[in-house]
């Protein structure tokens, strides 16, 4: 599964289309937009609102790196976050937001995460399918 | 040609202001940190001052021999020393850092045994001094044989590492100033080690302050002492040059 995603994600950076992102879902099971809030608010395994802020009043302390999560719905299609979740280089080599669901090209990882992805391929799914929800602008 | 002058003027101008804009971790910390800092009656790494001051006098090792005994008073010879360390060390062929020489004195000179890194005792010799550096400007030691140490410092501060896959250059120069999780993500300038770290509830080295770093983004740390550690000191007591000691600070 994962190289099929490693391998989908070179084609799109080579061929210019990164526009189109990853426009199949990385498993059969469709994503679960509740577990994909908690992975989002959780800091420890998302860790999202370390960079992003977003419509999440429950959780104190969000970063100002990122872009506001806040509608990010009406931005993004499914394809487009599923390649930016996967792996955010393909459409910016030197962004800070994390590969989260791909090994290529780390270096000194912790043994403790060595050849493990932050999220696996339902995490991903279950957070595209979370921020696909979150269609209401920004105030 | 007027034009050219008034260039090369504005550009000799802005030199020395843009090295003002660096900003020291205090800046970034609320009134509070910062009077516990600034009230040497507050701030709790006089204690380890103090600890270092009776551990000056005190003999150890087979020799006998205290580091009073060869360098009197830590105000005389100790002054601006942590403002210019790391430095080459001609016998071990090898940069160190201040805990590496208090250790190297100690085997060679006192005939004791080496102090563990993050030691009470041994941040206390290097607290008191580091504080005989307090308020003079970080001089690095003009040494060549430091160039290549610099330059394999700089190289770690821009490779991303670890899961997350960040380096240290893209949080602390290119989002220096923002926010992670609430928190500011400061400069990285090792102004005032040994640190008295909120967090912590205690003393801690630089190393100690990479080594949380490296773990964060889910990097294996290298071991405490690692010439990695030197290299990036080195590095970065350069990238701070010009910049005011503060040992010992207080963070958050």
């Amino acid at each position: 599964m994962w190289g099929k995603v490693a391998l989908a994600a070179a084609v799109l950076t080579a061929s210019g289309a990164v526009a189109q992102g990853l426009p199949d879902p990385l498993t059969d099971t469709p994503g679960d937009p509740t577990r994909g809030r908690a992975v989002v608010v959780d800091r420890q395994l998302g860790l999202c609102l370390l960079c992003h802020t977003g419509p999440f009043p429950e959780v104190p302390f969000h970063g100002d790196l990122a872009p506001d999560l806040t509608g990010v719905g009406t931005r993004l299609s499914p394809a487009e976050m599923r390649l930016r979740l996967v792996d955010s280089r393909a459409v910016n080599a030197e962004s800070i937001m994390p590969p989260y669901h791909s090994l290529d090209g780390l270096t000194r990882v912790a043994a403790l995460w060595e050849g493990k992805t932050i999220l696996d391929a339902q995490q991903v799914e279950d957070v595209v399918a979370f921020l696909t929800t979150l269609t209401e602008e920004p105030e | 040609m007027t034009k050219v002058c008034t260039t090369a003027l504005v550009i000799l101008m802005a030199g020395p202001a843009q090295s003002d804009d660096r900003r020291s971790g205090f800046e970034f910390m609320g009134p509070t940190t910062q009077s516990m800092q600034t009230d040497d009656m507050a701030n709790p790494g006089m204690l380890a001052v103090l600890a270092g001051e009776r551990l000056w006098n005190e003999p150890a090792g087979l020799s006998e021999q205290s580091c009073q005994t060869c360098h009197g008073d830590p105000e005389g010879e100790m002054r601006g020393v942590a403002a210019r360390y790391p430095a080459f060390d001609e016998v071990a062929g090898t940069a160190v850092d201040i805990s590496g020489r208090v250790n190297l004195c100690r085997t060679r000179h006192q005939r004791a045994d080496p102090l563990p890194h993050e030691n009470a005792d041994l941040l206390a010799l290097v607290t008191l001094i580091g504080l005989q550096s307090r308020g003079l400007p970080i001089q690095p030691d003009p040494d060549p044989r430091l160039t290549e140490w610099r330059a394999r410092g700089e190289a770690y501060y821009e490779t991303r590492v670890g899961q997350l896959n960040l380096s240290c250059a893209q949080c602390h120069d290119e989002n220096a100033g923002g926010h992670l999780g609430g928190a500011p993500i400061p400069e990285a300038h090792p102004t005032g080690y040994p640190i008295y770290r909120l967090e912590w509830q205690a003393m801690g080295s630089l190393q100690r302050r990479l080594r949380g770093c490296f773990t964060g983004v889910r990097s294996e740390p290298w071991p405490y002492g690692s010439d990695g550690y030197i290299a990036l000191e080195a590095y970065l007591m350069q990238r701070a040059a010009g910049m005011t000691m503060e040992t010992p600070a207080v963070r958050p």
